[in-house]
Protein backbone atom coordinates (compact mmCIF):
# COMPACT_ATOMS: atom_id res chain seq x y z
CA UNK A 1 0.00 0.00 0.00
CA UNK A 2 1.20 3.49 -0.82
CA UNK A 3 1.80 5.99 1.93
CA UNK A 4 -0.17 8.57 0.00
CA UNK A 5 -2.54 8.46 -2.96
CA UNK A 6 -3.87 11.61 -4.57
CA UNK A 7 -6.55 11.30 -7.25
CA UNK A 8 -7.67 14.24 -9.35
CA UNK A 9 -6.83 17.05 -6.93
CA UNK A 10 -8.08 20.56 -7.63
CA UNK A 11 -7.48 23.69 -5.59
CA UNK A 12 -9.81 26.56 -6.46
CA UNK A 13 -9.95 30.16 -5.33
CA UNK A 14 -12.97 32.33 -6.16
CA UNK A 15 -11.94 35.80 -7.36
CA UNK A 16 -13.81 38.83 -8.62
CA UNK A 17 -13.20 37.68 -12.18
CA UNK A 18 -14.25 34.07 -11.70
CA UNK A 19 -12.73 30.96 -10.21
CA UNK A 20 -8.96 30.64 -10.27
CA UNK A 21 -7.66 27.07 -10.40
CA UNK A 22 -4.31 26.90 -8.63
CA UNK A 23 -4.10 23.12 -8.99
CA UNK A 24 -5.95 21.52 -11.88
CA UNK A 25 -6.65 17.82 -11.52
CA UNK A 26 -3.38 16.15 -10.60
CA UNK A 27 -2.90 12.54 -9.49
CA UNK A 28 0.17 11.04 -7.89
CA UNK A 29 1.25 8.60 -5.25
CA UNK A 30 4.05 8.43 -2.72
CA UNK A 31 5.83 5.35 -1.41
CA UNK A 32 8.82 5.15 0.91
CA UNK A 33 10.75 7.49 -1.32
CA UNK A 34 11.89 11.06 -1.79
CA UNK A 35 9.50 12.64 -4.25
CA UNK A 36 10.43 16.07 -5.60
CA UNK A 37 7.88 18.57 -6.90
CA UNK A 38 9.47 21.35 -8.96
CA UNK A 39 8.09 24.32 -10.83
CA UNK A 40 8.14 28.10 -10.95
CA UNK A 41 6.29 30.33 -8.53
CA UNK A 42 2.61 30.04 -9.26
CA UNK A 43 2.85 26.53 -10.66
CA UNK A 44 0.78 25.13 -7.78
CA UNK A 45 3.49 23.13 -6.07
CA UNK A 46 3.06 24.67 -2.62
CA UNK A 47 -0.74 24.55 -2.96
CA UNK A 48 -0.46 20.83 -3.62
CA UNK A 49 1.52 20.37 -0.41
CA UNK A 50 -0.92 22.40 1.64
CA UNK A 51 -3.94 20.67 0.10
CA UNK A 52 -2.67 17.27 1.29
CA UNK A 53 -2.82 18.61 4.85
CA UNK A 54 -6.12 20.39 4.10
CA UNK A 55 -4.46 23.66 5.04
CA UNK A 56 -6.13 25.83 2.39
CA UNK A 57 -8.17 28.57 4.05
CA UNK A 58 -11.69 29.31 2.84
CA UNK A 59 -12.79 30.70 0.43
CA UNK A 60 -10.18 28.44 -1.21
CA UNK A 61 -11.53 24.97 -1.92
CA UNK A 62 -9.91 21.55 -2.12
CA UNK A 63 -11.67 19.15 -4.45
CA UNK A 64 -10.40 15.64 -5.07
CA UNK A 65 -11.70 12.20 -5.88
CA UNK A 66 -9.48 10.83 -3.15
CA UNK A 67 -6.59 11.85 -0.93
CA UNK A 68 -5.66 8.73 1.00
CA UNK A 69 -3.02 8.40 3.68
CA UNK A 70 -2.15 4.74 4.06
CA UNK A 71 -5.57 3.94 2.66
CA UNK A 72 -7.59 6.37 4.83
CA UNK A 73 -9.39 9.00 2.81
CA UNK A 74 -8.95 12.44 4.39
CA UNK A 75 -11.32 14.30 2.09
CA UNK A 76 -14.33 13.37 4.20
CA UNK A 77 -12.59 14.09 7.51
CA UNK A 78 -13.65 17.04 9.65
CA UNK A 79 -11.27 19.49 11.33
CA UNK A 80 -11.16 17.47 14.56
CA UNK A 81 -10.15 14.32 12.73
CA UNK A 82 -7.64 16.28 10.65
CA UNK A 83 -5.87 17.45 13.80
CA UNK A 84 -5.12 13.80 14.52
CA UNK A 85 -3.67 13.43 11.03
CA UNK A 86 -1.51 16.54 11.02
CA UNK A 87 1.71 15.97 12.87
CA UNK A 88 0.95 12.35 13.72
CA UNK A 89 0.76 10.97 10.20
CA UNK A 90 1.89 13.85 7.96
CA UNK A 91 3.83 16.92 8.89
CA UNK A 92 5.25 19.83 7.03
CA UNK A 93 8.45 21.84 7.22
CA UNK A 94 7.98 25.36 5.89
CA UNK A 95 10.40 27.62 4.07
CA UNK A 96 11.43 30.14 6.67
CA UNK A 97 11.97 29.24 10.34
CA UNK A 98 11.81 32.96 11.19
CA UNK A 99 8.10 33.02 10.42
CA UNK A 100 7.16 29.50 11.44
CA UNK A 101 8.45 29.24 15.00
CA UNK A 102 6.63 30.90 17.87
CA UNK A 103 8.81 33.88 18.85
CA UNK A 104 7.59 34.09 22.45
CA UNK A 105 7.97 30.42 23.41
CA UNK A 106 11.24 28.66 24.13
CA UNK A 107 12.43 26.08 21.62
CA UNK A 108 12.04 23.31 24.19
CA UNK A 109 8.46 24.24 25.05
CA UNK A 110 7.51 24.27 21.38
CA UNK A 111 8.99 20.85 20.71
CA UNK A 112 7.42 19.43 23.87
CA UNK A 113 4.06 20.87 22.86
CA UNK A 114 4.30 19.11 19.50
CA UNK A 115 5.01 15.83 21.28
CA UNK A 116 2.41 16.11 24.03
CA UNK A 117 -0.37 17.08 21.62
CA UNK A 118 -0.09 13.65 20.11
CA UNK A 119 0.95 11.42 22.99
CA UNK A 120 -0.10 11.09 26.60
CA UNK A 121 3.17 11.62 28.34
CA UNK A 122 4.60 13.28 31.39
CA UNK A 123 6.59 16.50 31.17
CA UNK A 124 9.85 14.76 32.09
CA UNK A 125 9.25 12.18 29.42
CA UNK A 126 8.51 14.86 26.81
CA UNK A 127 11.62 16.76 27.81
CA UNK A 128 13.80 13.69 27.42
CA UNK A 129 12.24 13.00 24.01
CA UNK A 130 12.73 16.63 22.91
CA UNK A 131 16.40 16.59 23.89
CA UNK A 132 16.88 13.31 22.01
CA UNK A 133 15.24 14.84 18.97
CA UNK A 134 17.44 17.95 19.13
CA UNK A 135 20.42 15.67 19.20
CA UNK A 136 19.04 13.73 16.25
CA UNK A 137 19.02 16.93 14.16
CA UNK A 138 22.72 17.45 15.01
CA UNK A 139 22.37 20.25 17.51
CA UNK A 140 25.52 20.20 19.58
CA UNK A 141 24.25 21.75 22.80
CA UNK A 142 20.67 20.46 23.09
CA UNK A 143 20.27 21.60 26.71
CA UNK A 144 21.14 25.18 25.84
CA UNK A 145 19.02 25.27 22.68
CA UNK A 146 16.12 23.75 24.63
CA UNK A 147 16.04 26.84 26.87
CA UNK A 148 16.65 29.36 24.07
CA UNK A 149 14.15 31.47 22.12
CA UNK A 150 13.92 31.27 18.31
CA UNK A 151 15.48 34.72 17.76
CA UNK A 152 18.67 33.46 19.40
CA UNK A 153 19.06 30.83 16.69
CA UNK A 154 20.62 31.12 13.23
CA UNK A 155 18.60 30.22 10.13
CA UNK A 156 20.12 26.78 9.84
CA UNK A 157 19.54 26.04 13.53
CA UNK A 158 15.96 27.29 13.26
CA UNK A 159 15.29 24.97 10.36
CA UNK A 160 16.75 22.02 12.28
CA UNK A 161 14.50 22.89 15.22
CA UNK A 162 11.52 22.90 12.84
CA UNK A 163 12.51 19.48 11.58
CA UNK A 164 12.86 18.19 15.14
CA UNK A 165 9.43 19.52 15.99
CA UNK A 166 7.82 18.04 12.90
CA UNK A 167 9.36 14.61 13.36
CA UNK A 168 8.82 14.18 17.09
CA UNK A 169 5.26 12.77 16.76
CA UNK A 170 6.78 10.19 14.38
CA UNK A 171 4.76 10.88 11.21
CA UNK A 172 4.82 8.61 8.18
CA UNK A 173 5.04 11.40 5.62
CA UNK A 174 7.04 14.62 5.69
CA UNK A 175 6.26 17.46 3.31
CA UNK A 176 9.15 19.89 3.04
CA UNK A 177 8.20 23.12 1.25
CA UNK A 178 11.42 24.83 0.13
CA UNK A 179 13.06 23.88 3.44
CA UNK A 180 16.46 25.26 2.49
CA UNK A 181 15.69 28.26 0.23
CA UNK A 182 16.32 30.71 3.07
CA UNK A 183 19.65 29.10 3.97
CA UNK A 184 23.22 29.45 2.73
CA UNK A 185 24.52 26.74 0.42
CA UNK A 186 26.85 25.15 2.95
CA UNK A 187 24.15 25.07 5.64
CA UNK A 188 21.74 23.81 3.01
CA UNK A 189 23.71 20.61 2.46
CA UNK A 190 23.79 19.99 6.23
CA UNK A 191 20.04 20.41 6.63
CA UNK A 192 19.36 18.21 3.61
CA UNK A 193 21.70 15.57 5.03
CA UNK A 194 19.71 15.57 8.27
CA UNK A 195 16.35 15.30 6.50
CA UNK A 196 17.69 12.50 4.36
CA UNK A 197 19.10 10.51 7.28
CA UNK A 198 15.94 10.80 9.40
CA UNK A 199 13.59 9.97 6.55
CA UNK A 200 15.64 6.86 5.76
CA UNK A 201 16.01 5.72 9.37
CA UNK A 202 12.31 6.01 10.04
CA UNK A 203 11.15 4.57 6.71
CA UNK A 204 9.16 7.71 5.91
CA UNK A 205 7.96 9.15 2.63
CA UNK A 206 9.20 12.63 1.75
CA UNK A 207 7.62 15.19 -0.54
CA UNK A 208 10.24 17.79 -1.34
CA UNK A 209 8.87 20.97 -2.90
CA UNK A 210 11.46 23.20 -4.54
CA UNK A 211 12.15 25.55 -7.41
CA UNK A 212 15.78 24.42 -7.58
CA UNK A 213 16.14 21.81 -10.32
CA UNK A 214 19.73 20.87 -9.54
CA UNK A 215 18.96 20.36 -5.89
CA UNK A 216 15.93 18.17 -6.57
CA UNK A 217 17.85 16.17 -9.13
CA UNK A 218 20.64 15.35 -6.70
CA UNK A 219 18.49 14.89 -3.59
CA UNK A 220 15.28 13.09 -4.64
CA UNK A 221 14.41 9.70 -6.13
CA UNK A 222 11.56 10.77 -8.38
CA UNK A 223 10.40 14.17 -9.65
CA UNK A 224 7.09 15.70 -10.71
CA UNK A 225 7.42 18.84 -12.81
CA UNK A 226 4.47 21.21 -12.43
CA UNK A 227 3.34 23.99 -14.76
CA UNK A 228 0.25 26.15 -14.16
CA UNK A 229 -1.43 23.68 -11.84
CA UNK A 230 -0.72 20.50 -13.75
CA UNK A 231 1.98 17.87 -13.84
CA UNK A 232 3.67 18.18 -17.23
CA UNK A 233 6.31 15.51 -16.78
CA UNK A 234 7.58 12.95 -14.29
CA UNK A 235 10.95 11.25 -14.26
CA UNK A 236 13.64 9.61 -12.18
CA UNK A 237 15.46 12.40 -10.38
CA UNK A 238 18.90 11.41 -11.65
CA UNK A 239 17.48 11.50 -15.20
CA UNK A 240 16.09 15.03 -14.78
CA UNK A 241 18.79 16.43 -17.03
CA UNK A 242 17.52 14.19 -19.83
CA UNK A 243 13.94 15.43 -19.39
CA UNK A 244 11.94 15.70 -22.61
CA UNK A 245 9.20 18.25 -22.01
CA UNK A 246 10.07 21.64 -23.57
CA UNK A 247 9.15 23.39 -20.31
CA UNK A 248 11.55 21.29 -18.25
CA UNK A 249 14.22 21.66 -20.93
CA UNK A 250 13.64 25.43 -20.98
CA UNK A 251 14.05 25.68 -17.20
CA UNK A 252 17.22 23.60 -17.29
CA UNK A 253 18.71 25.59 -20.14
CA UNK A 254 17.96 28.93 -18.52
CA UNK A 255 20.29 28.11 -15.62
CA UNK A 256 23.78 29.57 -15.83
CA UNK A 257 26.31 26.77 -15.56
CA UNK A 258 29.79 26.84 -14.14
CA UNK A 259 30.99 24.00 -16.34
CA UNK A 260 29.50 25.28 -19.61
CA UNK A 261 29.83 29.05 -19.92
CA UNK A 262 27.93 30.92 -22.61
CA UNK A 263 27.51 34.63 -23.16
CA UNK A 264 23.74 34.66 -23.29
CA UNK A 265 21.34 32.45 -21.39
CA UNK A 266 18.49 30.72 -23.12
CA UNK A 267 15.15 32.35 -22.39
CA UNK A 268 12.13 30.17 -21.83
CA UNK A 269 9.58 30.51 -24.65
CA UNK A 270 6.21 29.56 -23.20
CA UNK A 271 3.85 27.61 -25.41
CA UNK A 272 0.14 28.15 -24.57
CA UNK A 273 -0.42 24.47 -25.39
CA UNK A 274 1.48 23.45 -22.25
CA UNK A 275 -1.27 24.94 -20.13
CA UNK A 276 -3.99 22.98 -21.83
CA UNK A 277 -2.26 19.63 -22.13
CA UNK A 278 -3.77 17.05 -19.75
CA UNK A 279 -1.93 16.37 -16.52
CA UNK A 280 0.54 13.50 -16.51
CA UNK A 281 -0.03 10.87 -13.85
CA UNK A 282 2.51 10.85 -11.04
CA UNK A 283 1.57 7.39 -9.77
CA UNK A 284 4.27 4.81 -9.35
CA UNK B 1 42.37 54.23 -13.96
CA UNK B 2 40.26 51.74 -12.05
CA UNK B 3 36.55 52.24 -11.65
CA UNK B 4 36.70 51.40 -7.95
CA UNK B 5 39.67 51.12 -5.62
CA UNK B 6 39.12 50.07 -2.04
CA UNK B 7 41.95 49.66 0.42
CA UNK B 8 41.88 48.60 4.06
CA UNK B 9 38.16 49.08 4.38
CA UNK B 10 36.70 48.35 7.81
CA UNK B 11 32.98 48.67 8.46
CA UNK B 12 31.35 48.08 11.82
CA UNK B 13 27.96 48.40 13.41
CA UNK B 14 27.16 49.14 17.03
CA UNK B 15 29.70 50.06 19.65
CA UNK B 16 31.39 48.72 22.74
CA UNK B 17 30.26 45.24 23.66
CA UNK B 18 27.75 45.11 20.79
CA UNK B 19 30.21 46.07 18.08
CA UNK B 20 30.06 43.86 15.02
CA UNK B 21 32.89 44.10 12.53
CA UNK B 22 31.05 43.43 9.30
CA UNK B 23 33.95 44.14 6.93
CA UNK B 24 37.59 43.75 7.98
CA UNK B 25 40.64 45.05 6.10
CA UNK B 26 39.15 44.59 2.67
CA UNK B 27 41.08 45.79 -0.35
CA UNK B 28 39.77 45.29 -3.85
CA UNK B 29 39.78 46.87 -7.28
CA UNK B 30 37.23 46.96 -10.03
CA UNK B 31 38.84 47.65 -13.40
CA UNK B 32 37.29 50.19 -15.78
CA UNK B 33 34.67 48.25 -17.76
CA UNK B 34 35.31 45.16 -15.67
CA UNK B 35 33.02 43.10 -13.50
CA UNK B 36 33.74 41.83 -10.03
CA UNK B 37 31.61 39.32 -8.15
CA UNK B 38 31.50 39.11 -4.37
CA UNK B 39 30.41 35.73 -3.05
CA UNK B 40 30.04 34.33 0.43
CA UNK B 41 27.48 33.30 2.99
CA UNK B 42 24.96 35.61 4.56
CA UNK B 43 26.71 37.76 7.13
CA UNK B 44 30.05 37.57 5.35
CA UNK B 45 29.95 41.31 4.62
CA UNK B 46 29.53 41.26 0.86
CA UNK B 47 26.48 43.56 0.74
CA UNK B 48 28.03 45.82 3.39
CA UNK B 49 30.87 46.67 0.99
CA UNK B 50 28.33 47.89 -1.58
CA UNK B 51 26.47 49.82 1.10
CA UNK B 52 29.69 51.43 2.32
CA UNK B 53 30.51 52.52 -1.22
CA UNK B 54 27.12 54.18 -1.69
CA UNK B 55 27.31 55.89 1.69
CA UNK B 56 24.75 53.70 3.43
CA UNK B 57 27.14 52.43 6.11
CA UNK B 58 27.47 54.80 9.07
CA UNK B 59 30.90 53.93 10.42
CA UNK B 60 33.91 52.96 8.36
CA UNK B 61 37.61 53.53 7.98
CA UNK B 62 39.94 52.99 5.06
CA UNK B 63 40.10 54.47 1.61
CA UNK B 64 37.56 54.21 -1.17
CA UNK B 65 38.23 55.73 -4.57
CA UNK B 66 35.65 55.85 -7.34
CA UNK B 67 36.72 56.93 -10.83
CA UNK B 68 39.81 58.64 -9.40
CA UNK B 69 37.97 60.58 -6.69
CA UNK B 70 38.54 59.65 -3.08
CA UNK B 71 35.29 59.37 -1.16
CA UNK B 72 34.69 61.34 2.00
CA UNK B 73 31.94 61.05 4.57
CA UNK B 74 29.23 62.44 2.33
CA UNK B 75 28.29 61.52 -1.19
CA UNK B 76 27.64 64.23 -3.77
CA UNK B 77 25.25 64.29 -6.68
CA UNK B 78 28.15 63.69 -9.07
CA UNK B 79 28.90 60.50 -7.14
CA UNK B 80 25.39 59.20 -7.77
CA UNK B 81 25.78 60.09 -11.43
CA UNK B 82 28.72 57.71 -11.50
CA UNK B 83 27.52 54.94 -9.20
CA UNK B 84 24.05 53.44 -8.99
CA UNK B 85 22.72 50.40 -7.19
CA UNK B 86 20.10 47.72 -7.95
CA UNK B 87 18.68 46.05 -4.87
CA UNK B 88 17.73 42.46 -4.22
CA UNK B 89 14.02 42.60 -3.72
CA UNK B 90 12.06 44.31 -6.49
CA UNK B 91 8.95 43.98 -4.31
CA UNK B 92 10.44 46.14 -1.59
CA UNK B 93 12.58 48.61 -3.53
CA UNK B 94 9.80 50.31 -5.51
CA UNK B 95 7.34 52.67 -3.86
CA UNK B 96 3.97 50.87 -3.97
CA UNK B 97 1.98 54.06 -4.60
CA UNK B 98 4.21 55.60 -7.25
CA UNK B 99 3.62 54.72 -10.86
CA UNK B 100 6.59 53.72 -12.99
CA UNK B 101 6.39 57.16 -14.59
CA UNK B 102 6.67 58.85 -11.17
CA UNK B 103 9.56 56.61 -10.13
CA UNK B 104 11.59 57.47 -13.20
CA UNK B 105 10.66 61.14 -13.51
CA UNK B 106 11.48 61.79 -9.85
CA UNK B 107 14.92 60.26 -10.34
CA UNK B 108 15.51 62.23 -13.53
CA UNK B 109 14.36 65.50 -11.93
CA UNK B 110 16.63 64.97 -8.93
CA UNK B 111 19.55 64.55 -11.26
CA UNK B 112 18.70 67.79 -12.99
CA UNK B 113 17.48 66.58 -16.36
CA UNK B 114 14.99 68.71 -18.28
CA UNK B 115 14.07 66.42 -21.19
CA UNK B 116 12.23 63.95 -18.99
CA UNK B 117 9.61 62.72 -21.48
CA UNK B 118 11.94 61.27 -24.11
CA UNK B 119 14.30 59.96 -21.44
CA UNK B 120 11.59 57.91 -19.72
CA UNK B 121 10.54 56.42 -23.04
CA UNK B 122 14.14 55.55 -23.89
CA UNK B 123 14.83 54.04 -20.45
CA UNK B 124 11.77 51.81 -20.63
CA UNK B 125 12.71 50.68 -24.12
CA UNK B 126 16.28 49.99 -22.99
CA UNK B 127 15.14 47.59 -20.30
CA UNK B 128 12.67 45.86 -22.61
CA UNK B 129 9.42 47.33 -21.28
CA UNK B 130 6.92 48.76 -23.75
CA UNK B 131 5.48 52.30 -23.36
CA UNK B 132 2.26 50.72 -22.05
CA UNK B 133 4.01 50.00 -18.76
CA UNK B 134 4.73 53.63 -18.08
CA UNK B 135 1.63 54.47 -16.07
CA UNK B 136 1.34 51.20 -14.21
CA UNK B 137 1.94 50.69 -10.51
CA UNK B 138 4.40 48.13 -9.12
CA UNK B 139 1.62 45.71 -8.05
CA UNK B 140 0.54 45.50 -11.68
CA UNK B 141 3.94 44.14 -12.71
CA UNK B 142 5.56 40.72 -12.28
CA UNK B 143 8.77 40.30 -10.29
CA UNK B 144 10.91 40.34 -13.43
CA UNK B 145 9.21 43.47 -14.77
CA UNK B 146 9.72 45.22 -11.43
CA UNK B 147 13.40 44.37 -11.50
CA UNK B 148 13.52 45.86 -15.02
CA UNK B 149 12.04 49.08 -13.61
CA UNK B 150 14.64 49.06 -10.82
CA UNK B 151 17.36 48.68 -13.46
CA UNK B 152 15.84 51.51 -15.52
CA UNK B 153 15.87 53.74 -12.43
CA UNK B 154 19.52 52.90 -11.82
CA UNK B 155 20.36 53.73 -15.44
CA UNK B 156 18.53 57.07 -15.34
CA UNK B 157 21.52 59.23 -14.30
CA UNK B 158 23.70 57.46 -16.90
CA UNK B 159 26.11 55.94 -14.38
CA UNK B 160 29.43 54.32 -15.25
CA UNK B 161 29.32 51.81 -12.41
CA UNK B 162 26.41 49.61 -11.35
CA UNK B 163 26.34 47.91 -7.96
CA UNK B 164 24.11 44.83 -8.12
CA UNK B 165 23.03 43.35 -4.79
CA UNK B 166 21.60 39.89 -5.49
CA UNK B 167 19.58 41.26 -8.42
CA UNK B 168 17.96 37.94 -9.34
CA UNK B 169 17.73 35.91 -6.16
CA UNK B 170 14.05 36.74 -5.66
CA UNK B 171 13.18 35.61 -9.19
CA UNK B 172 12.38 32.31 -10.91
CA UNK B 173 15.18 30.80 -12.98
CA UNK B 174 13.45 31.54 -16.28
CA UNK B 175 13.02 35.21 -15.30
CA UNK B 176 16.54 35.26 -13.88
CA UNK B 177 17.85 34.31 -17.33
CA UNK B 178 16.01 37.29 -18.89
CA UNK B 179 17.35 39.75 -16.32
CA UNK B 180 20.92 38.44 -16.56
CA UNK B 181 20.76 38.71 -20.36
CA UNK B 182 19.48 42.27 -20.01
CA UNK B 183 22.34 43.15 -17.66
CA UNK B 184 24.86 41.62 -20.07
CA UNK B 185 23.45 43.64 -22.99
CA UNK B 186 23.32 46.92 -21.06
CA UNK B 187 26.89 46.47 -19.93
CA UNK B 188 28.09 45.94 -23.51
CA UNK B 189 26.06 48.88 -24.87
CA UNK B 190 27.01 51.40 -22.21
CA UNK B 191 30.47 50.17 -21.30
CA UNK B 192 29.52 49.82 -17.65
CA UNK B 193 31.54 48.37 -14.78
CA UNK B 194 29.67 45.94 -12.52
CA UNK B 195 30.19 45.00 -8.94
CA UNK B 196 27.82 42.17 -8.14
CA UNK B 197 26.96 40.43 -4.89
CA UNK B 198 25.42 36.99 -5.01
CA UNK B 199 25.31 33.76 -3.07
CA UNK B 200 24.89 31.85 -6.33
CA UNK B 201 28.30 31.02 -7.77
CA UNK B 202 26.86 30.02 -11.13
CA UNK B 203 25.24 33.45 -11.52
CA UNK B 204 28.43 35.26 -10.52
CA UNK B 205 30.43 32.98 -12.81
CA UNK B 206 28.11 33.89 -15.67
CA UNK B 207 28.30 37.65 -15.09
CA UNK B 208 31.75 38.41 -13.72
CA UNK B 209 35.33 38.11 -14.87
CA UNK B 210 36.79 38.28 -11.38
CA UNK B 211 35.42 36.74 -8.22
CA UNK B 212 36.23 37.57 -4.60
CA UNK B 213 35.28 35.03 -1.96
CA UNK B 214 34.35 36.46 1.44
CA UNK B 215 34.16 34.87 4.86
CA UNK B 216 33.57 36.61 8.20
CA UNK B 217 34.07 40.08 6.72
CA UNK B 218 37.34 39.29 4.97
CA UNK B 219 38.21 38.49 1.39
CA UNK B 220 39.85 35.09 1.60
CA UNK B 221 40.60 34.71 -2.08
CA UNK B 222 40.28 36.57 -5.38
CA UNK B 223 40.39 34.64 -8.62
CA UNK B 224 39.46 34.83 -12.28
CA UNK B 225 36.32 33.15 -13.50
CA UNK B 226 38.42 30.71 -15.52
CA UNK B 227 40.19 29.62 -12.36
CA UNK B 228 36.88 29.16 -10.60
CA UNK B 229 35.47 27.07 -13.44
CA UNK B 230 38.56 24.88 -13.45
CA UNK B 231 38.36 24.55 -9.62
CA UNK B 232 41.80 26.20 -9.36
CA UNK B 233 41.36 27.83 -6.00
CA UNK B 234 43.67 27.61 -3.05
CA UNK B 235 41.68 28.57 0.01
CA UNK B 236 39.76 25.65 1.58
CA UNK B 237 36.70 27.84 2.17
CA UNK B 238 36.38 28.71 -1.55
CA UNK B 239 36.64 25.02 -2.42
CA UNK B 240 33.97 24.22 0.14
CA UNK B 241 31.68 26.95 -1.18
CA UNK B 242 32.08 25.82 -4.77
CA UNK B 243 31.45 22.14 -4.14
CA UNK B 244 28.44 23.04 -1.97
CA UNK B 245 26.97 25.14 -4.76
CA UNK B 246 27.52 22.37 -7.28
CA UNK B 247 24.71 20.66 -5.35
CA UNK B 248 26.93 17.86 -4.12
CA UNK B 249 26.97 17.20 -0.40
CA UNK B 250 30.66 17.54 0.31
CA UNK B 251 32.51 15.14 2.53
CA UNK B 252 33.36 17.96 4.93
CA UNK B 253 29.72 19.05 5.08
CA UNK B 254 28.66 15.53 5.98
CA UNK B 255 31.41 15.04 8.52
CA UNK B 256 30.32 18.34 10.13
CA UNK B 257 27.11 16.67 11.20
Amino acid sequence: MNLLDVDNLWVKFPTRTGIFDAVRGISFSLGQERLGIVGESGSGKSMTGRAILKLIRPPGQIIADRIAIEGDDIIAMNERQMRKVRGERISMVMQDPKFSLNPVMTVGDQIMEAYRTHTRSSKTDAKRKALEMLEAVSIRAPERVFRAYPHEMSGGMGQRIMIAMMLIPDPRILIADEPTSALDVSVQTQVLGIIDRLVKERGMGLIFISHDLNLVSSFCDRVLIMYSGRIVETCQADKLHEAQHPYTRGLLNSLPRLDAPNRRLEVLQRDPAWRDAPSVSGRI
Amino acid sequence: MNAVDISDLNVWFGKGRDRVDAVRNVSLTLAQGGSLGLVGESGSGKSTILRALTGLAPSWTGQMTVAGKTLGRRRTRTFYQTVQMVFQDPYASLHPRHSIDQVLSETLTLHGYRDIEPRIEKLLADVGLGPSYRFRYPHQLSGGQRQRVAIARALAPEPAILLLDEPTSALDVSVQAEILNLLTDIRAERDLSYMMVSHDLAVVGHMCERIAVMQNGEIVETMSVEDMRAMRMTHPYSKHLLSASMGLPTDEALSDL
